[in-house]
């Protein structure tokens, strides 16, 4: 990229964007001196539209996705700035050579300007023109961080910071990730599906990385035997002036009680919401009985607004090398990318082929944890009452 | 680690052991517990005993190389090399020795001038798409609209006493790349033109994938080689033009913003819930969108003053009614309010319960 500066770009609405505490994009783009975004950037400010137009199919050798095309429609400031999306770390650990290394490619090849990270759970490297991208994909590979996660594809996976740093993780989510990553690795480097897929793990039912909302496909740990209660603690807790009685309070089917002295508990009320143990970390956890919930369906967007993700399979244990768990999802991938309408996403193909028939095509069980309550009509489809 | 299980004769990914602090290799699933020690600072502790601090650095959603080299330098120089990220754009130093968290924060504050915090009952990192920065779909500026909102809470990213955690994400168009509807508060740029069809551009497109992407069957060919599209049918969700570029619904004077509030994924007490609409249209007003922020402050405030202890903004709503959320805030309710989509009935009341 050309960094030299002939003559200071005037940008008043992008130096609006500048003032402030709270540290500005605009100010990490102009520290890249990637000038002709920065113009574009603030023209978008000045007609209050977007001066990026379809940049048609953009990708580096051997991989189909991981390259997004963008080409502006102001060819006299931007012609083309193209964005890499490459593999996260799982749990999006790194080491800071790593991270330095990407920097330095990205800054030697391209605009330098990063994204980390992007919605999609990818490292988001932005601003690269056409001829630049095979070297810098080359080196990037060479590195160790792959591409993928574009397109009508599987999008690349995320995991939550699970058991490598909390106390709640059911599930290993970072050996998921890592693992299902090389599994269903052809899926996320080739789009093939009717649209995109996603799968995101997360270690408890706090669901802290929105698996239930922004997954196709979501591996919520959970737990089935009862909460642990360290009773000593709670009572730390209330010494130290903890309202332990609006803590059961706010359980919302009253399985835990205090008395002032013993928290007890009626296991069999319990739904494992979590409520109660974040309130007393110290005090409470989850059981020994781990595992996973897995659910179909969640997303933000498609042709039908928004779902959360509904429960297909209400607990299973999760023990490497999760060979049920990829067989399932693989046989829900074939499924759905045989009958899927372009940009229909799996929960949408659910809906218009019926719960029952999904259940019996992938060969599940109806069990009453999928549901929230029967049916209310008498209109059964293909002898579903048999 | 884990093998290499399908050989494609390249990466993948590394091995995440190689990315963990030795302190998280020893205590990889054997932590015990964790307290949030003040904005920003967690400290977990594991069953051998052994802590690990978390600062959580709230940063912007692009950065250039100098920052991540600066970044680099603080982990190299307390935290081993090692760090990590979260999936709404924050930053996580991992600390083992308590002696150096506050050098540490220091030194973010003095050399990349980040704030620390983000913790517990306070506002989260702003989850944001990339707008009109670098998308060809959006109907206005998140990473704009974002930086307003920051602005005008700064200060409840350090605070410890909100009723709940405050999640916002700010999405430019109705692809949602942001998880708006998981926020307590989102904001979402919405379309309010029917696309413009460019006969000559739809003439390359694949014409039946167009028509059959259509979720509401408003497309219909114009032979030869072309579309029509019905505007009583056109809901403006952009789909049409994400397949064909023939067919752009960008409008600068009608394009703008609209706020949906009460959503939140945790399972916790109720499960999960998705946000709903609150203001359906307020037209785009850069670089600083101040009625956009006005709206959400008054949203915002509303909460903080009526929630019980525990209750994010869409428990809260729930608990008041709809009705009465309208009161507080004076927004008005308007037909748009009322779901005429595809899973509309269940949002229509169907009993005789009320407050007034």
């Amino acid at each position: 990229m050309a960094k030299s500066k002939p003559k200071p770009l005037k940008t008043p609405n992008l130096d609006a964007l500048e003032e402030g505490r709270w540290p500005s994009h605009v100010t990490e783009l102009k520290k890249t001196g990637y000038r002709p975004l920065i113009e574009l950037y603030e023209q978008s400010y000045k007609d209050k539209e977007t001066h990026w137009v379809h940049g048609g199919m953009v990708t580096v050798p051997r991989i189909g996705a991981g390259v997004i095309g963008r080409i502006s429609n102001r060819p006299d400031i931007l012609e083309d700035s193209h964005t890499f999306r490459i593999i996260a770390p799982s749990g999006y650990f790194y080491r800071t050579e790593h991270l330095r290394k990407i920097a330095e490619i990205w800054e030697r090849h391209a605009s330098g300007l990063m994204l980390l990270h992007g919605n999609t759970g990818d490292i988001n490297l932005i601003g690269i023109s056409t001829k630049e991208m095979t070297p810098t994909y080359e080196e990037l590979l060479k590195l160790g961080f792959d591409f993928g996660g574009s397109g009508p594809d599987l999008r690349t996976l995320a995991a939550c910071v699970g058991p490598a740093r909390c106390e709640w993780a059911c599930i290993d989510t970072l050996d998921l990730h890592h693992s299902f990553t090389k599994h269903f690795l052809g899926e996320v480097r080739y789009p093939r599906f009717p649209y995109k897929a996603k799968i995101k793990f997360c270690g408890c039912p706090n669901d802290c990385h929105g698996a239930m909302v922004r997954a196709d496909l979501a591996v919520v740990g959970t737990w089935r035997d009862a909460l642990k209660i360290d009773q000593g603690a709670v009572r730390d807790y209330a010494k130290a002036g903890l309202d332990v009685n609006y803590v059961c309070a706010k359980c919302p089917t009253g399985a835990i009680k205090w008395d002032g002295r013993e928290l007890s508990l009626k296991p069999e009320d319990c739904t494992r919401c979590m409520h109660c143990i974040n309130k007393m970390p110290k005090a409470l956890r989850p059981g020994d009985d781990r595992g996973a919930t897995f659910l179909v369906g969640g997303k933000c967007r498609g042709r039908l607004g928004a779902f959360v993700s509904w429960v297909v399979v209400p607990f299973m244990r999760l023990t490497p090398p999760y060979t049920e768990l990829k067989e399932l999802i693989a046989k829900i991938f074939e499924w759905w990318d045989e009958r899927g309408l372009p940009r229909e996403r799996v929960g949408e193909l659910i809906y218009r082929h019926g719960y029952g028939k999904f259940l019996r095509d992938v060969g599940l069980p109806p069990v009453p944890q999928q549901v929230h309550r029967p049916r209310a009509n008498p209109f059964f489809f293909g002898g579903e009452t048999s | 680690m884990a093998k290499e299980e399908r050989p494609w004769g390249m990466w993948g990914l590394l091995p995440y052991g190689e990315m963990l602090p030795p302190v998280i290799k020893r205590n990889y699933g054997k932590w015990k517990y964790h307290e949030v020690l003040r904005p920003g600072v967690l400290r977990h502790v594991s069953e051998a005993g052994e802590g690990i601090y978390t600062v959580r650095v709230g940063m912007p959603k692009f950065i250039a190389p100098e920052t991540v080299r600066k970044v680099c330098d603080l982990a190299d120089k307390y935290c081993d090399g090692y760090l990590r990220f979260t999936s709404r754009h924050s930053l996580e130093f991992l600390v083992a020795d308590k002696k150096n968290v506050d050098p540490l924060i220091a030194d973010i504050k003095k050399v990349l001038r980040f704030p620390v915090g983000g913790t517990g009952n306070a506002m989260q990192s702003i989850v944001q798409c990339t707008g009109w920065m670098h998308c060809q779909t959006p109907a206005t500026d998140a990473p704009g609209i974002a930086k307003a909102l920051y602005e005008e809470f700064y200060d409840y990213f350090f605070r410890t006493d909100l009723p709940a955690k405050l999640k916002m994400g700010v999405v430019s168009c109705l692809n949602m790349c942001g998880s708006t509807h998981a926020c307590d508060i989102g904001i979402i740029g919405v379309h309010r033109t029917v696309p413009r069809v460019i006969d000559e551009e739809v003439a390359k497109c694949e014409i039946p994938v167009l028509i059959r992407a259509c979720p509401t069957y408003a497309i219909k060919p114009k032979p030869p080689k072309s579309i029509e599209i019905d505007p009583e049918r056109c809901m403006y969700c952009g789909i049409c033009y994400i397949v064909c570029p023939g067919a752009p619904l960008t409008d600068p004077e009608r394009d703008g913003v609209s706020i949906w509030v009460g959503g939140k994924t945790s399972n916790t007490r109720g499960g999960p819930m998705l946000s709903r609409l609150a203001v359906p249209y307020i037209p785009n007003n850069p670089p600083r969108w101040p009625e956009v922020v006005e709206k959400v402050k008054l949203i915002v405030d509303a909460w903080i003053e009526g929630a019980r202890k525990d209750e994010r903004v869409g428990e809260w709503i729930e608990r008041i009614s709809w009705e009465r959320f309208f009161e507080i805030t004076g927004l008005p309710f308007t037909a748009a309010h009322i779901d005429d989509f595809t899973f509309s009935i269940p949002t229509w009341r169907s009993t005789t319960q009320f407050r007034w």
